[in-house]
């Protein structure tokens, strides 16, 4: 199985005026599963098109195993691309569409028919081959779009958002189909979505992108546990972003002090240097905030709501000192109904541990 | 127990209210949907119905002697097949001509898209007898080309460029190219531009990917421009008339002469019926080949099955487009001028200087004419000296003037006949499950289909009964009957895209049906029901067959004056005419566009 490689050096594009990617470098290993994850309009899908040459960047470089791609058009770079509406074409059977990359590099007939009939095996659709996109509903379609793009075997399969137009079960059950895919084929697959729960789990790598730029890329860990900005921990699942200031830096972590506080805590570092004096935003995931009874935790709110999402409860709680935003505390949901009242008074604590410390790029 | 309080309903009464119910929407669909029927049926079918069967009536009885007399001659069938060939000569031209201009215009980004669908729309609005007659001007003996030819001492002494197969071709496609421009538009514009992209990703040269995806997808159009323009072509009359010589005779003309000089109606309506035989069999033919379904354009590449043309029609197809795919990225592959760097969002050099080239080329004529309007030196180029005089002339000329009140009075009239009648018709067809749509809206587009030659006789011939001719209500509801079909179809169009939810939440906020329709649906809607009404205005303001015999010998409208003028004359009077009537519709487009824009900002 061939895969390849792929890096990109100083990659920028613009429209007028606007940059619609800043200057981007990124490398991508052999065989990796890469997420470009970030909110709509944060220049995803400019940066798929630039790898894939289906736009011209105004600076950088593409090279895929070291060798410069920049400009080589579309049809030269051996790159896969599974488009967001799947992009079959409709006056062409599904066989036709699948043998379509394959009659464009003059396979010979019986082999073109086998790779074909095999690439709609390892999607699971054989029965579909002499029907019409539009006869398929869009689960299907979208088999037909990834089956398309792996009978040729490309070095390096780009997918933009492939399952965003599917409903959150076929969503699902499609994760698991491409990660298998992936491990049977062992392909490069750098992958699009705005979806932070999708990114978690089908990716070695997250490529976290705002506004243009890369903000943060790393595995989810590093994403999830070692946010590197208020916007990832925004970003990367809930989270209770409150500011501090640091005392100061040790070998295990950090002395802070909560704003507005004179008791001071503990917190860990991201693997960003911090100085003392420095204002710092302090995350602490739902799931690691306790709520108690007794006045003993480090803040205390009053509690506004309750809800149940299925597996979790949702607690949201105003703390006392109104210049805090609201904080949401979670925690699995047991059969017997909750235990506070809304409106009563509750006591905030964490393990310093699953606390934090992130540098406040926004100051304070 | 409330449910047994209530009053017992007998299964008598039960019926009685559906029926009602029933009868009453019965009732609302023929409010909506009646004036226009009859509107059709009185001024359509049955004007069309007596023409043809005066060709088989005449006092004494049944009669076949138009026939006879129509093959008596080869002089007819000559004239049938000259007008088949021109037609089939303008289809091909504008057809491949037109499909790189809609396609650059489909692809290319928002702005530009404006400027060069500015140019298509004014060369389309502008009067067919504006632009035959700048032709005119332009391929005269003393006109732009021959003076250029001379100058660069190509020839010694003018050539007649004039009435001849290539001026009549030249003014022809001139005519009907903005037409096929826009229709082919309307299927590319609906063509997904990933199509294309995910074909080069997948291997294919650029050739390939429009040859083998982009061509097959973009035939509809291909065959909905195809057949429009070749239906308008045959039955036209004022570029041969103007641009063409004895030998170009096309058969409406025939039919002109027929009523006009010898008001010979059962032999007027003999051509008519070979006229439109030939319209029906054009018809049927590409209803075995495509499917008339397609020439609605947009459904249908989205369900572009190869229709009925299945096996190993299919099959040779596709190796034929294989073929002019590999022969194109050979083409491609040899230009010096491929560069390596070249941007894949940028549509190629050729393609916009050829795009560019043809709009001036439709629109130069008009342009050069301008400058001879305010000349001294008649028609012939260079324009010399400056001189309103002809635009006085024209002021002070009672007959131009009211001329042009009355094609006013009439284009306001049809504007405003033709949305009363339409814009309910079209609300039936696209909110209410009236049955037998397709039907219904095949009756309504009819008047397109039918050649508006044998219309206007045929409505001539019934107003001279009704003592309508002459009148501006006949003309009114002459031009309504040729415009309201496009109408109805933008009104379809633009409520297609209305979302009935807004009704809805009008209505659940306590707003009875008739104050939703005021406050919340016509406010929305209006950009396009102007846009409408400013399309049936302009129908009925540049329209010449009908008004050619309805108008009778006085009151004439403004281009039934042209037409008396120009078949008479040509004078920079006209030239000044047309750059008046130019700028009028140049700025009407101008003022629909930004309209349209505003509503398209909200
Ligand atoms: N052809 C274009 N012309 C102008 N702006 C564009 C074009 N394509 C994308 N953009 C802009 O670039 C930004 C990034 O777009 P995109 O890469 O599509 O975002 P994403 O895929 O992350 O949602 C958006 O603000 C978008 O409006
Ligand atoms: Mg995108």
């Amino acid at each position: 199985m061939t895969s390849s490689s792929l890096r990109v050096k100083g990659l920028t594009k613009r429209y007028g005026d606007f940059v619609a990617l800043a200057p981007t470098s990124l490398d991508v290993a052999n065989g990796e599963f890469l997420t470009l994850l970030g909110p709509s309009g944060s220049g995803k899908t400019t940066l798929l098109s630039l790898i894939a040459g289906l736009a011209h960047p105004d600076e950088g470089h593409i090279l895929v195993d070291d060798a410069d791609v920049t400009h080589s058009p579309a049809y030269d770079r051996d790159i896969g691309v599974v488009f967001q509406n799947y992009a079959l074409f409709p006056h062409m059977t599904v066989e036709d569409n699948i043998a379509f990359p394959l009659k464009m590099r003059k396979v010979a007939d019986a082999d073109l028919r086998r790779r074909t009939a095999e690439a709609l095996e390892t999607v699971r659709l054989p029965h579909v081959a002499k029907r019409y996109p539009r006869e398929l509903s869009g689960g299907q379609q979208q088999r037909i779009a990834l089956a398309r793009c792996i009978v040729y075997r490309p070095a390096i399969i780009l997918m933009d958002e492939p399952l965003g137009a599917l409903d959150k079960k076929l969503r699902d059950q499609m994760q698991l189909e491409i990660k298998r895919i992936h491990r049977e084929l062992g392909t490069t697959i750098i992958y699009v979505t705005h979806d932070q729960e999708e990114a978690m789990t089908m990716s070695d790598r997250i490529c976290l992108m705002n506004a243009g730029a890369i903000e943060q890329l790393g595995t989810p860990e590093d994403l999830y546990f070692r946010p590197q900005s208020v916007f990832v921990a925004d970003f990367l699942g809930e989270s209770n972003l409150l500011s501090a200031t640091v005392r100061q830096v040790d070998a295990q972590g950090l002395d802070i002090v909560l704003a507005d506080q004179a008791a001071p805590s503990r917190a860990v570092g991201n693997g960003a240097s911090f100085a003392a004096g420095e204002p710092i935003k302090l995350m602490v995931r739902p799931q690691n905030l306790h709520v108690e009874d007794a006045a003993n935790g480090k803040l205390t709110g009053r509690l506004v709501d309750v809800m149940i999402s299925g597996s979790m409860t949702r607690l949201y709680i105003a703390p006392e000192r109104i210049d805090m935003p609201q904080l949401v505390a979670a925690y699995p949901t047991r059969s017997s109904a909750a235990p506070y009242e809304i409106g009563q008074l509750v006591s905030l604590d964490w393990n310093s541990a699953d606390a934090v410390a992130i540098r406040d790029g926004r100051g304070h | 127990m409330a449910l047994a309080k209530a009053p017992a309903i007998e299964p008598g009464q039960l019926r009685t209210t559906a029926r009602s119910r029933a009868r009453s929407q019965a009732w609302t669909w023929a409010a909506m949907g009646g004036p226009l029927v009859l509107l059709l049926v009185f001024f359509l079918v049955y004007p069309v119905g007596q023409l043809l069967l005066l060709s088989i009536y005449n006092d004494s009885g049944f009669t076949l002697a138009p026939y006879r007399q129509l093959f008596a001659s080869a002089v007819y069938i000559d004239v049938l097949l000259i007008t088949l060939k021109i037609s089939l000569a303008t289809t091909l031209v504008c057809v491949v001509v037109g499909y790189p201009i809609a396609y650059l215009i489909s692809v290319v980004g928002k702005d530009r898209k404006a400027t060069l669908l500015f140019w298509v729309l004014l060369s389309f609005w502008t009067s067919f007898l504006v632009r035959a007659f700048a032709w005119i001007v332009l391929l005269g003996r003393n006109g732009v080309i021959n003076k250029l030819l001379l100058s660069l001492g190509i020839i010694s002494s003018p050539a007649s460029l004039l009435f001849n197969f290539g001026s009549v071709l030249v003014g022809m496609v001139n005519a009907l190219l903005p037409l096929a421009v826009l229709t082919m538009l309307s299927v590319m514009e609906n063509i997904d531009r990933n199509l294309p992209r995910a074909a080069a990703t997948l291997g294919a040269r650029p050739g390939m990917a429009f040859w083998k995806i982009y061509f097959p997808l973009s035939l509809p159009g291909v065959a909905a421009a195809g057949i429009m323009v070749f239906v308008t072509a045959i039955g036209f009359f004022i570029v041969p008339a103007l641009l063409g010589g004895r030998r170009e005779t096309m058969i409406t003309q025939l039919i002109i002469d027929q009523v006009q000089q010898t008001l010979n109606w059962g032999f007027a309506g003999a051509i008519s019926v070979l006229l439109l035989i030939v319209v029906l069999i054009v018809f049927v033919a590409y209803d075995r080949l495509l499917g008339l379904s397609t020439m609605t354009g947009a459904a249908a590449p989205r369900r572009a099955a190869p229709s009925r043309l299945a096996g190993p029609v299919q099959k040779i197809g596709d190796a034929v487009l294989t073929l002019l795919g590999m022969i194109s990225d050979r083409i491609i592959l040899a230009l010096p001028s491929r560069r390596r760097d070249r941007n894949p969002e940028q549509a190629g050099l050729g393609l916009q200087a050829f795009v560019w080239t043809m709009l001036i080329i439709i629109s130069a004529p008009t342009i050069l004419m301008i400058p001879l309007s305010f000349g001294t030196g008649g028609l012939n180029w260079p324009p010399q000296g400056f001189t309103l005089h002809w635009y006085e002339t024209v002021l002070h000329s009672p007959v131009w003037t009211q001329a042009f009140l009355r094609s006013l009075l009439v284009g306001l009239g049809t504007g405003g006949l033709a949305m009363l009648i339409g814009t309910p018709a079209a609300f039936l067809l696209v909110r209410s499950n009236v049955p037998g749509k397709a039907a219904w809206l095949a009756f309504i587009l009819s008047p397109i289909v039918v050649p508006r030659m044998i219309i206007a006789v045929g409505m001539f011939y019934v107003f001279a009964r009704m003592g309508l001719v002459g009148s501006a209500f006949g003309l009114i509801l002459g031009h309504t009957v040729v415009a309201v079909p496009y109408v109805v179809m933008t009104m379809m169009a633009v409520l297609r895209n209305y979302d009935t939810r807004l009704d809805h939440a009008a209505q659940s906020l306590g707003a009875r049906p008739f104050a939703t329709l005021r406050h919340i649906t016509f406010p929305i809607l209006g950009a396009g029901m102007f846009s409408s009404f400013l399309f049936a205005f302009a129908t009925s303001f540049d329209e010449l067959t009908i008004a050619l015999f309805a108008t009778g010998g006085l009151n004439a409208t403004l281009p039934k004056q042209f037409w008396d003028e120009v078949t008479l004359q040509v004078s920079p009077v006209i030239a000044a005419v047309s750059t008046c009537l130019f700028i009028f519709m140049g700025l009407l487009i101008f003022v629909a566009e930004r309209l349209r824009r505003r509503a398209a900002a909200r």
